[in-house]
Parts: structure tokens; sequence; C-alpha cells
């Protein structure tokens, strides 16, 4: 009896504690969530916070007197698994991350990235061409080019003198 | 947990020295943000993924120094025409300092640039991987 106490007690200091590394993704994104929030609380509010939500890219906007450029990160992602769709002013972009590779035989010791389904949707302040709007996808950004229709361009009036 | 590689946890202070320090190298003075990481390991091989969005091949710099290893990457510092009127994306350039177990292959480090995601395939050195003890019956 004591012999196989003492044998036990063996293996358990010759293999590495497993419960860390193999604890589930979501609890270490908590654990991270929680990490953050002590060293930023404010953070909670920022589009990125996310307490077990999808994720929700960065996006910066440009605008110029012809146009609205759009750009979101999303890396690492596929031009395939990124839709870009307009209705009316409302640009939205959706799509999903997927891990890269099968993480079979794997043991995670980290993971701060974001997977999963994602949307953002973007009202525009002025009306803009909806079949002249280009996408391209590069360095895992996203770069929306919108065209102001004509009637949003603004204008130089002429001053008359009589 | 008893992790080979780990996020070496500087104290401000000495992050901020540091900062400044790559910072002016190149006469730029923008600062820093850390960019998320996965870490996972099988028995060959560590591999690191850091999302850095906006980098491109060029802008990696990757040192090992003795056992750190030091992933900068820097933007494209190519603005489209217009003003921005909103921004949410980090203005900076990324970086992140990792400290490398002694089982690592600094020799044979791989890494790969691919939509803004940086792989870096660690190799562990032929001492640390697991091993089959035959038993032979005498």
């Amino acid at each position: 009896m004591k012999l196989l106490r003492r044998e036990r007690q063996d293996r358990g200091a010759l293999t590495p504690s497993q419960s860390g590394a193999a604890s589930g993704t979501e609890l270490n994104r908590l654990r991270q969530e929680i990490d953050r929030l002590f060293e930023d609380p404010f953070s909670l509010l920022s589009p990125n916070a996310s307490f077990f939500q999808d994720w929700s890219p960065s996006v910066d906007i440009y605008e110029d007197k012809d146009k609205y450029v759009v750009k979101a990160e999303l890396p690492g992602m596929k031009r395939e698994e990124i839709e870009v769709s307009m209705d009316g002013n409302t640009l939205t972009v959706s799509g999903e991350r997927k891990q890269e590779e099968e993480k079979k035989e794997r043991e995670n010791y980290r993971s701060e990235r974001y997977f999963g389904r994602f949307q953002r949707s973007i009202t525009l302040p002025a009306e803009v061409q909806a079949n002249k709007i280009e996408a391209s996808y590069k360095d895992g950004i996203l770069t929306i080019t919108l065209p102001k229709s004509e009637a949003a361009k603004p204008k130089q009036i002429p001053v008359k003198t009589q | 947990m008893n992790t080979t590689i780990e996020t070496q946890r500087q104290s401000a202070n000495q992050n901020q020295a540091r900062e400044t320090r790559a910072g002016t190298g190149d006469g730029r003075s923008r600062g820093f943000v850390t960019p998320p990481a996965n870490i996972s390991a099988t028995d060959n091989e560590y591999v690191v993924e850091v999302d850095m969005p906006g980098v491109d091949k060029e802008g990696l710099e990757i040192t090992v120094e003795g056992n750190e290893l030091t992933i900068i990457g820097r933007r494209k510092s190519e603005l489209p025409e217009g003003e921005a009127c909103y921004c949410e994306s980090p203005q900076a350039d990324y970086r992140r300092v990792f400290e490398l177990g002694p089982d690592v292959d600094t020799a044979g480090i791989n890494a790969e640039m691919k939509q803004g995601v940086l792989r870096l395939r660690l190799p562990k050195s032929e001492k640390a991987k697991p091993k089959r003890i035959e038993v032979k019956t005498t």
C-alpha cells in the first residue's frame, strides 16, 4: 500500500502539470480579459472588449472631398472569408476568422488572438455610389474606397457681381 | 505553469527606456503597441503567431539576443488621401519580446508573414526532444 502511493507521487513530479496548458481557450480568454481590466479598466468600453462576444476588428475612416476610405484590421484572413455589403448609406463588413491550422496534438501556452465571426456596420454621413465601391485586402488590412455621389460632393458656387 | 517560452514581464520603466531607444534608432518617434500572440508547441517545435495588421515582410525586424527574441513590426506609413475622421487602430508600430527556453534551436528559427500574421517556428533542439529509451534485456 505504501509503495503504491509513493509510486504515484513520483509520477506526479515527473509529468508536468497539464491542467494549465490544456485549459480551454475560452477560459484563457476570460483570464486575459480580467487581467486587462486590472491594467486598463476603461478597456471594457473599447470596441475590442469582448466577454465571450464575437470579436470586432478596428476600423479607421478617412474622408476627402470625393470619397470615403474605410480601413479594417483583419489579420490572417482569406479574401473569400470577408464579406462587404452596402445598404443605403450603411456599409457592413462581416466574415469569420478561422484558425489557420488544425490544433491537433498541440499544447497551447498562450492564446490571445481572436477567432470567430465578426460584423461591423458603419453608417456614412453622405450618399455614396454603390456601384463604384472598391475593396482590396493586403497585409491583413481591408481597404474599402467609396466614391461619394455627385450630390454629396462639395460644390463651389460662383458669386456673381451685378 | 512551467512553459518554456514566456512573455517577458518588464517593469514599465525598463520598457519605456527600450522603446525610446528603439524609436530613435531610425529617427521615428512612433510608439509601440503589444500585438496579440498565440504560442503552441508540439514535440518538435514551438509556434508563435502574432497579429500585426499593416505590416509587410519589409517592416519586420526579428532579432535573437541571448535568450531574448524581439519582434518589431513597422506599419507601412501609407495613409490614404483625405482626413482621418474616425480612428480605432493604434497608430503605432508593434513590438513584443519573448524569453526563449534553453531547448530552442535559435539557428533554426523560421519566420513567415502572411496577411498581417507573423508565424514563427522555433525548432526544439535535438537534446530537448522526447526520446524513447529502449529497455534492454540481459
